[in-house]
């Protein structure tokens, strides 16, 4: 991704907000997750736009509705006056007391995210995952369970549903945790009793809770917990393999995005007539477009992005 | 059904060993019989619906999906049990899958035709899991790091019994085990099994540490033999039944009729499987090309017939006579050959050993003149005990080889080392390319399992799943304990026993030997 001009920012994932453009439109709770991530510097200016309301730009109307992907996440729609055009940057349909849910934008041209766009997608309730992570504890009183999850959106989440099942002990934190977790703090998602892990003895971790980066689970830093249960949040955890390659002993299928049903549904909920598919399985998602719903679809690509993780 | 899969899931995930028997060990107390048993045939493979198979299934799933999706589907999961249990697109809830002896009764005599529609049905009512789980057993090969080692181990636990005493009538029982269960919940007698029923486990050996055991040990103790490199097997005959077993216990008879009908007597005997004519030993690829076979041909019979050189008796007749010390069942050994002349079989020789000078010149002189791959040195107080008891039998291996190699590709490990790339291929150079010679994945210390494996990641130019191609920048000296011809491998030659020696980070690829060299230099 290069710096632009101006760019609209639908979230603060590092795949979708960088630093160095010159000026940023996004939602005020994106501008100040991207100013916590990247420095109060990392656009020259920067334009809140809350959801709902229009701006124009030249002559296009621009309007951000909520996407349910994380705290901020927002689509942004392009109206003329004459085609209406959606972009949905990354989203989910599942509840999240986390972000705003999101809002069906009806439209005539979709830009869909795919990141979970294989039939083989099919997300569970996360209310029944959350109930394994609560049993495998109660299990296991001498091991702490340390749960890999994205630093913005998965970490808060899975707190907040932890919250939500009535588990209200103090819950660890990675330091890199910590900064996003006081954002969701400040505007008023209430996750609870929160501590980093600092200096604390190996043993009094047993029976605790970590959340932690992904990177850091089967890192030298896990060793300094008592025999832990390497636990993963995410969406890419419904495919046993995966979670066997990454050394996943308690795979947590949670995940931000939707998931192929999702998609299909939302796409057809839109009433979009044109379908451009994007940052993901492509290719599964054009092929079903096409054959089975009737709609004029193909593969958007877009610059810079990689192999599309949760982020 | 419901419970045995959720097993399955957690073995799949759980990477230590003490835990997974733990889990297996959990699930045989609480869960009733048959399906304790049929569980345990299922963990040790020991349970299979021959007309069942995975490519049936994933026509049964390709009639409900898109062929395209499941396609690209099956791509990305790489597993065909997995994406069918995720992309069944059907979910009636609120049913409970039968017991698994239900599951299995149907497997089994399900006809042919009406298959399709009972896996539709199960795949219908059943959780991802259930389907994933259900669809692993009915096509066989688990995949979930569980050998049949382990799950015995688990049951011993469970029962608290020895293993060997497990392992000592396993082969003549047959699943759902119900006599086993019994005993070991002492609800009946120790299953009786006759001698030439089973399989008998092998004492197996310790390598020697030349720096510390020769100073605590006195030869004459010890009784000397060669290590043959050939295959260790165990004969079993009882009349005219006879039997021929590999050291993990799978019946290989087939393969070597030329044994089996040219033996007589009764006894159980431990020895070295070969091939060659008079009793001389033709080289390993040989006998492996016959071990490969399902059936053998008349040619290969003749051009490499099969022999045994016996080292040990276990049963003289039915007289189990392994609480005898080695020297007396040596003795019987020889008198029972005596009386039951053979022809494919013969005496492992003795060998002079007043001293261990003249053991360590003997050794050099075997591999030097005979290739032969050490000597074992046995006491010969010892009595046979299953397993690897420590001070008993030692082998003493002749000196490793060394040859230089470079590095291509680098593939995961398993279990504790699945995070790592730790299996190593690597070759020499032909002309301008270099072609792989063999693969290694030990002799490496932990420290340098890291760096190989930062290697392997920080120079990978392609990936196939796991393994990954690297740049054929790095050189590693490998050890190996013969060089052979193969038609098995494109570079003609095939390495035994190869571990890597040393990692050469300064040594430069242009000056690694080529194929004609090392073969010139090392084949026998
Ligand atoms: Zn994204
Ligand atoms: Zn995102």
């Amino acid at each position: 991704m290069v710096p632009r001009e101006t760019a609209i920012i639908t979230h603060g994932h590092a795949d979708h907000a960088r630093f160095g453009h010159q000026k940023v439109i996004a939602t005020p709770e994106t501008i100040a997750i991207m100013k916590a991530r990247y420095g109060d510097n990392c656009a020259q200016e920067f334009r809140p736009l809350p959801l709902r309301q229009t701006m124009r730009m030249g002559e296009i109307d621009i309007t951000l509705y909520p996407a349910g992907h994380v705290l901020g996440s927002a689509q942004v729609l392009l109206n003329d006056g004459q085609t209406r055009i959606v972009v949905t940057g990354d989203y989910k349909r599942g509840k999240d007391s986390t972000c705003a849910d999101y809002e069906i934008v009806p439209c005539d041209i979709l830009v869909t995210e795919a990141t979970f766009g294989l039939p083989v997608f099919q997300h569970p309730d996360p209310r029944v995952e959350i109930q394994k992570l609560l049993q495998s504890v109660n299990n296991n009183p001498d091991r702490a369970h340390l749960i890999g999850a994205y630093a913005l959106g998965k970490g808060q989440r899975v707190i907040k549903l932890l919250r939500e099942s009535g588990y209200d002990k103090t819950i660890y934190l990675h330091g890199a945790q910590r900064k996003l977790c006081d954002l969701y703090q400040a505007h008023g998602i209430d996750l609870g009793v929160l501590e980093n892990v600092g200096n604390r003895k190996k043993s009094d971790f047993a029976g605790e809770i970590i959340v932690a980066p992904p990177s850091a689970i089967k890192d030298r830093w896990s060793r300094r917990f008592p025999d832990p249960v390497i636990a993963m949040a995410s969406g890419w955890m419904q495919v046993k393999q995966r979670a066997r390659q990454k050394g996943v002993e308690l795979p947590l299928i949670i995940s931000d995005h939707c998931d192929w049903n999702e998609l299909l549904q939302t796409i057809q909920d839109t009433g979009a007539k044109t379908i451009w598919v994007t940052h993901g399985r492509e290719d599964a998602l054009v092929h079903y477009c096409q054959t089975h719903l009737g709609l004029e679809a193909e593969p958007l690509s877009i610059q810079g992005l990689g192999e599309g993780e949760d982020e | 059904m419901k419970e045995f899969a959720i097993l399955l899931e957690k073995l799949a995930l759980t990477p230590s060993r003490n835990r997974k028997i733990a889990l297996i060990s959990d699930y045989m107390a609480v869960t009733p019989d048959p399906d304790r048993g049929l569980a345990l045939a299922i963990l040790t493979n020991n349970m299979t619906f021959t007309h069942i198979k995975s490519g049936k299934l994933k026509d049964i799933a390709k009639n409900h999906v898109d062929e395209f999706l499941f396609k690209l589907s099956y791509n990305y999961v790489g597993d065909t049990a997995e994406t069918i249990a995720l992309i069944w697109p059907y979910y009636e809830e609120g049913y409970d899958l039968p017991p698994l002896h239900r599951i299995v009764e149907e497997f089994e005599n399900t006809p042919k035709s009406d298959i399709p529609k009972m896996i539709e049905n199960y795949l219908t009512i059943a959780t991802p899991n259930e389907r994933w789980a259900m669809i692993k057993i009915a096509t066989g090969g688990l995949r979930i790091g569980v050998s049949e080692r382990l799950a015995k181990t688990a049951l011993a636990k469970f029962g608290n019994k020895d293993l060997q005493e497990i392992e000592e009538i396993w082969h003549g029982l047959k699943p759902p085990y119900l006599s086993l269960f019994d005993w070991i919940e002492g609800k009946g007698p120790k299953p009786h099994v006759k001698f030439s029923d089973v399989f008998h486990p092998l004492m197996l050996s310790t390598p020697i540490d030349e720096e510390k055991d020769f100073e605590k040990l006195d030869i004459a103790d010890f009784q000397v033999e060669w290590k043959w490199d050939g295959i260790r097997v165990q004969l079993v005959m009882d009349g005219d039944k006879r039997a021929l077993f590999s050291r993990t216990g799978d019946d290989i008879s087939a393969a070597f009729p030329d044994i089996t009908q040219n033996v007589n007597g009764s006894a159980v005997l431990d020895g070295e499987l070969l091939v060659g004519k008079d009793f001389m030993p033709d080289s390993f690829n040989h006998l492996q090309q016959r071990l490969n076979r399902k059936t053998v041909t008349q040619k290969q019979m003749s051009s490499h017939p099969a022999y045994i050189c016996v080292y040990d008796m276990l049963f003289d007749n039915g007289e189990d006579i392994r609480n005898l010390p080695l020297i007396q069942r040596r003795k019987r050994l020889e008198e029972w050959f005596d009386k039951n002349p053979q022809t494919r079989l013969t005496l492992s020789e003795i060998l002079e050993s007043s001293t261990w000078d003249s053991v360590t010149s003997t050794r050099q002189k075997g591999a030097d003149d005979h290739g032969h791959e050490g000597v074992m040195i046995k006491r010969k107080e010892s009595v046979y005990v299953p397993g690897r008891p420590r001070g008993e039998w030692f082998k003493w291996k002749r000196n490793p080889f060394f040859v230089d190699a470079v590095m291509m590709y680098g593939q995961r490990g398993h279990g504790k080392r699945s995070s790592y790339y730790s299996d190593y291929t690597f070759g020499v150079w032909d002309g301008n390319n270099i072609v792989p010679i063999g693969k290694a994945y030990s002799g490496f210390t932990d420290e340098e399992l890291v760096l190989l494996d930062k290697f392997v990641r920080n120079n990978t130019v392609s990936r196939f799943g796991p393994v990954r191609e690297v740049k054929k920048e790095l050189v590693l000296e490998i050890a190996f304990d013969s060089m052979q011809e193969s038609t098995r491998h494109k570079s003609g030659i095939a390495l035994r026993f190869p571990r890597i020696h040393r990692i050469r980070w300064d040594k430069p690829v242009q000056e690694v030997q080529s194929l004609s060299e090392i073969r010139r230099e090392f084949l026998i």
